[in-house]
């Protein structure tokens, strides 16, 4: 779905974020910013919150021990077809080390992986919500949504601050 | 943060530029491959063919067709698959290990590294999946019910640990790399037209470069990298229990794992330069991949070789010490035995060619880097053809003390594998870009030469009108 939104192009990421600061003295919500790399400090501009990512990565590291010792103890010691190896005994936790923490790391990252495409709604095949194709190159769009930048001046301030261009189009974002 | 202005820089040349940087890295991708490239991809076919023929022929005949006999079981195809997934090391360690300590100089390589990890460990797994035979019942190794023939894995045994660790290692290098891929993937979408557009945007995923996105991404890359640094220390050290855990003298060591993985890590990097030397000049990427990169990776393989020789003397030296006599004759057999040149172009190798490295001189010289690289490259898999070799071929038994040397069709596989391995190289080089554009952009304002000079110059304004000032007050 298109929306209306103010855009201002820039060409480097220190103009964009002194044109943020300002943007931010004024209380004007920013919509979103695109760049071709991270830019460091950016999320504390915009106010984002630090992904809980690292939570999601934590649960899927439990599920996946979990399912690895389970698995092992379940095979060799549980099952009623568990092995006799040598008359050693059932259950050797030792043994059982490398393969719950290969089954812990696999489902981690797995898990992390799909939870980050999911959150980003990455796909095979989905359209990119970009304003210009050449933010994936040397251009740094800052996205203003044109009913919050409605009765301020964030036009001028972001062609006062280094914007090379603004303009007021519909996207989707 | 304060960046010294002695670092030198990694990104050379003086009209470095965002636009630049992409300019340069996805050419390659966009323009019609070179002559170079089709001749080197023909060859790499070539080879990949040979493979094919070889395994077809292995498949048809049996394991017999291999030089292996009842003493000497493991020859070279256990000793080719170690050696690959040792090659395979280098790129995590660039791409995980060198992103946890923040390196800067990481972020040229890391992809090609991580590329040539995936594309070693697939030349690795196939080995073991020969080996046992009867590669058509491989899924008896994974865990599953006795009704699909198999009994429930032996979880006691290292060498189903390995079946998880490179399944594991494999996977998760996989979807690190991806992910690290999406926004570059993007942005040869973004200057593509047409079906081009259409394919790199499938595979793209919809990267848009929003900072939500970015944030994101920072942060899985972190906990990938966090969870594959102890992944690769633990492939190698559970391909190093295949034969710690054992009872042959020679291989029943408990140094093997910090031995192995450094080994490891030291035949990669050897294997990221040789491939890196040859890429940086074919595809015209002398300003991202500079002199400074290699000279860093030359000290890598410095220090790595310096440990896996300083596990060669303490190796010996417990053999002596345990005054076990069959653990004692199996490295003197090692030495001076049958098998004493595999012993001696391995120590060559991997002992005395590193430590050339202490010359600044060398590092620096292009030619010099590469031919020690290929030493390195043979020496270890010198190293892991000693340690399986010499340490099977006298047994408990003398009666049974056997010798072993391959057949053509082994011969044949270890050729072909590198045939798989530069095939998928060099499709690799042709359609994404080698070199991770994003970061290689977000440490242009500190790193590249240009913009070192300017802030090296404005420092020299700001320290002489201080000191102008300070004068003036005098």
């Amino acid at each position: 779905m298109s929306q209306k939104f103010v855009l201002g192009y820039f060409d480097d990421e220190e103009t964009l974020m002194h044109a943020i600061e300002k943007i931010n003295a004024t209380g004007t919500k920013i919509y979103e910013v695109y760049s071709p790399f991270p830019i460091h400090g950016i999320d504390d501009l915009l106010g984002y919150k630090r992904t809980r990512l690292s939570v999601a990565a934590f649960v899927f590291g439990c599920i996946g021990f979990s399912l690895a010792l389970f698995m092992q103890t379940y095979m060799l010691g549980l099952s009623k077809w568990s092995i006799n190896i040598g008359g050693k005994p059932y259950l050797a936790w030792p043994d059982f080390v490398p393969v719950t923490f290969e089954g812990t790391v696999l489902i981690t990252a797995l898990g992390m992986v799909f939870t980050f495409m999911w959150v980003n709604e990455f796909f095979p095949g989905a359209v990119e919500k970009q304003p210009h194709p050449r933010v994936t190159e040397d251009l740094f769009v800052l996205a203003i949504k044109s009913e919050d930048a409605q009765g301020s001046d964030v036009q001028s301030i972001m062609s006062s601050n280094g914007a090379l261009e603004v303009k007021e189009e519909e996207v989707m974002l | 943060m304060y960046e010294s202005p002695y670092r030198r820089p990694l990104i050379t040349g003086d009209d470095t530029t965002y636009k630049k940087i992409s300019d340069d890295i996805i050419i390659p991708v966009e323009a019609k491959p070179t002559q170079w490239w089709y001749m080197g991809f023909a060859i790499s076919l070539a080879f990949l063919a040979l493979y094919v023929w070889a395994i077809g022929y292995l498949l048809w005949n049996g394991v017999g067709s291999w030089g292996l006999n009842k003493t000497v079981d493991w020859g070279w195809d256990i000793t080719n698959f170690v050696w690959w997934v040792g090659i395979g090391h280098a790129g995590t360690l660039i791409s995980a290990v060198l992103l946890l300590f923040r390196q800067k100089w990481r972020t040229a390589v890391n992809r090609s590294a991580e590329a040539m990890t995936i594309f070693a460990v697939v030349c690795a797994g196939v080995y073991p999946l020969l080996h046992a035979g009867r590669p058509w019942v491989i899924y008896w190794a994974l865990p599953l019910p006795n009704t699909y023939g198999n009994l429930w894995a032996n979880f006691n045994s290292p060498l189903l640990w390995d079946v998880f660790a490179i399944s594991t290692y494999l996977t998760v290098s996989v979807v690190f790399w991806y992910v690290g891929l999406l926004p570059d993937l993007a942005s040869v979408r973004d200057r593509a037209t047409g079906l081009k557009k259409k394919m790199y945007g499938i595979f793209s995923f919809g990267w848009n470069g929003s900072a939500k996105a970015w944030s994101r991404f920072e942060i899985v890359s972190l906990i990938l990298a966090g969870l594959a640094t102890p992944l690769v220390l633990s492939v190698h050290t559970i391909v190093s229990f295949d034969f710690a855990t054992s009872v042959i003298p020679g291989w029943h060591t408990t140094i093997f794992p910090p031995y192995f993985v450094a080994g490891a890590v030291f035949s990669g990097f050897a294997m990221v330069l040789t491939l890196l030397i040859v890429a940086r000049k074919a595809m015209k990427l002398e300003d991202y991949i500079t002199l400074n990169h290699i000279d860093v990776m030359c000290k890598i393989i410095m220090v790595t070789g310096s440990i896996v020789g300083s596990a060669y003397i303490t190796e010996f030296f417990i053999a002596w010490y345990s005054a076990v006599e069959y653990e004692r004759y199996a490295f003197v057999n090692r030495m001076f035995g049958e098998y004493w040149w595999s012993y001696w172009a391995m120590m060559t190798c991997n002992v005395i060619t590193p430590q050339l490295f202490w010359s600044q001189k060398l590092r620096r010289n292009i030619t010099a880097v590469f031919i020690i690289s290929i030493f390195v490259n043979i020496g270890m898999w010198f190293e892991r053809f000693v340690i399986i070799v010499t340490s099977l071929h006298r047994d408990y038994l003398p009666s049974s003390w056997a010798m072993y040397s391959p057949t053509w069709v082994e011969i044949s596989m270890y050729m072909g594998s590198m045939g798989l391995f530069f095939t998928l190289f060099f499709l690799f080089a042709k359609y994404v870009p080698v070199i991770a554009v994003a970061e290689v952009k977000s440490i242009m304002k500190t790193s590249a030469e240009k913009y070192m000079k300017i802030t090296l110059e404005k420092e020299k304004a700001e320290e002489s009108a201080q000191h102008s000032h300070e004068s003036h007050h005098a």
